[in-house]
């Protein structure tokens, strides 16, 4: 659905919460240079949420929301797990999938998409925890890049499963002791950044959500490749203060602890040749775009 | 034919579908009346009935016609909005209607705040927190209508009329089918018509039961 088809009808104007009011009159939708700064100054696209107190997942959620490029024509399909509380309060169309299938279901999805409307650029992004993605989805995950399918999957990684009390995941870090996982794992997290790669993933960030600027790049990115060239992987870490023991103000720093140089989530990035030169092209494209704004400005302050 | 009968609840918490008791959907120029096939005149008239019985007579529109995504949409929310007017101005003092929304699908967590809207996966709770006892569905998908009739039904003892644009709903206790602005009019103008000669049931224990 484009902006302009998001309209209240007037005569029931008044009976509608006020949530769908702000959504239609402050909302970013259509805004092109749309990001994480618009926080606070116009509605964003998360009402409330039934995540913990402090949780990194929660700021996640707020970053990406506030840096979908083509919030209005995206399509987010995500999973089992803590997310999935959080995709009812969110103002983007979202399919709620078996856990595990998301990958598949987006491959459906796009594929439909582009059928149904040709003309449109129709954007499909994938959220899902480490134990949707790495363990019991990997299937779907890695036939999906295989496949080179044009939507862009996210991994929220806490490192267990945290929805269900803290069982041993596929990214966990080797020797970590769980609630449910007592002898502690015993081999190493899996390196999903690097079968992405090598699976054929167009563009693969690893890092923590610890700053809203990079995750804004991040995601627009990834989201503009998987759009024209294929599939990208972002593994983003959103650690669960609950499972790892820590109280609800030390999230950030617990993700501004594990992005340190040598640390497992320190800022990888890997950009294909065509990807690279994708983001050269937009890059010249915005600097224009911004230009001619700036002379638009000073011209109309001139007059 | 089947002797089952689509009647206000509490049925139980699992209802069967009308459907599968036997219940079917009116042709078009009919309408149907507890799961009895019905004339579309007759329905206008027990509709009319119905709203100016009840304490709390409630409107629920839907996204269909909340959000004007085309002329029509437009068109029906400003029909829906008189005949909220019109039912304001043929009720009694005691009788309280309201026009609740149904903005979107999307299961309310952590809450929903019933004063203000309704929610296809638990309209119970806005049923009977407004103690609502005579309903109307009106521009609801039917997949979402059917699952919001049939948890009332098994929930609450309210009244429920579907004014639906396809088919109709057997899970109503009155649907209509191939719901238009005249026939939105329609409904007003039977209500306008039969204002004064039913007895408001204000003396009977106050609206929905739970």
């Amino acid at each position: 659905m484009s902006k302009e088809r998001i309209q209240i009808s007037e005569a029931l104007y008044d009976i509608m919460p006020s949530d769908y009011q702000d959504l239609v009159k402050s909302a970013t939708y259509g805004k092109e240079d749309r990001g994480w700064k618009d926080i606070g100054t116009s509605k964003e696209l998360i009402e409330q949420h039934s995540l913990c107190a402090g949780c990194p997942e929660s700021m996640a959620f707020r970053y990406i929301l506030a840096s979908l490029p083509n919030p209005e024509d995206t399509v987010m399909v995500g999973s089992t797990g803590c997310t999935s509380l959080v995709f009812p309060m969110v103002a983007v169309h979202n399919i709620h999938s078996l856990f595990g299938n998301q990958n598949a279901i987006a491959s459906g999805l796009k594929r439909a998409l582009s059928v149904r409307f040709p003309g449109r650029v129709k954007d499909v992004v994938v959220l899902a925890g480490d134990g949707a993605t790495v363990d019991i989805g990997l299937d779907m995950t890695l036939q999906a890049w295989f496949r080179q399918e044009k939507f862009t999957t996210i991994c929220f990684d806490n490192e267990l499963y945290a929805n269900t009390g803290g069982q041993e995941s596929g990214l966990m870090q080797k020797g970590f002791v769980a609630k449910m996982a007592p002898v502690g794992k015993l081999f190493d997290k899996v390196r999903l950044p690097e079968i992405a790669r090598e699976s054929g993933c167009h563009y693969v960030v690893n890092c923590t959500v610890s700053k809203p600027s990079l995750v804004e790049k991040v995601i627009r990115n990834a989201v503009h490749i998987a759009r024209e060239i294929g599939p990208t992987y972002l593994q983003l870490y959103t650690p669960c203060i609950l499972e790892i023991g820590k109280n609800s103000m030390e999230g950030l720093q617990e993700m501004r602890d594990s992005e340190k140089p040598a640390e497992r989530f320190a800022y990888k990035e890997y950009v294909s040749e065509p990807a690279k030169q994708l983001l050269a092209e937009l890059a010249a494209k915005d600097k224009e775009r911004k230009a001619a704004a700036k002379q638009l400005a000073a011209q109309a302050q001139a007059n | 034919m089947t002797d089952y009968r689509v009647l206000p609840g509490p049925e139980h918490f699992l209802p069967p579908a009308a459907a599968s008791m036997g219940i079917r959907l009116p042709n078009p120029g009919e309408a149907h009346i507890n799961g009895v096939i019905a004339s579309e005149e007759k329905a206008y008239e027990e509709a009319a009935r119905q709203f100016l019985m009840a304490k709390v007579p409630t409107i629920f529109p839907g996204p269909l016609v909340l959000w004007a995504w085309n002329e029509k949409a437009a068109k029906k929310a400003t029909a829906i909005r008189h005949l909220f007017n019109t039912l304001k101005e043929c009720v009694q003092p005691g009788q309280k209607p309201m026009l609740i929304p149904m903005p979107d699908y999307r299961p309310k967590y952590p809450k929903i705040n019933p004063e203000v809207e309704i929610n296809p996966n638990h309209p119970n709770l806005t049923i009977w927190h407004n103690k609502i006892d005579c309903c109307v569905f009106v521009g609801v998908h039917c997949h979402q209508a059917n699952l919001s009739l049939k948890i009332i039904r098994g929930g609450t003892s309210c009244y429920t009329i579907a004014m639906c644009a396809q088919a109709g709903h057997e899970d109503a206790m009155l649907s209509f089918r191939d719901a238009s602005v005249e026939k939105i009019m329609k409904l007003a103008d039977t209500i306008k018509r039969l204002k004064g000669t039913v007895q408001p049931r204000l003396s009977a224990k106050n609206g929905a039961s739970n």
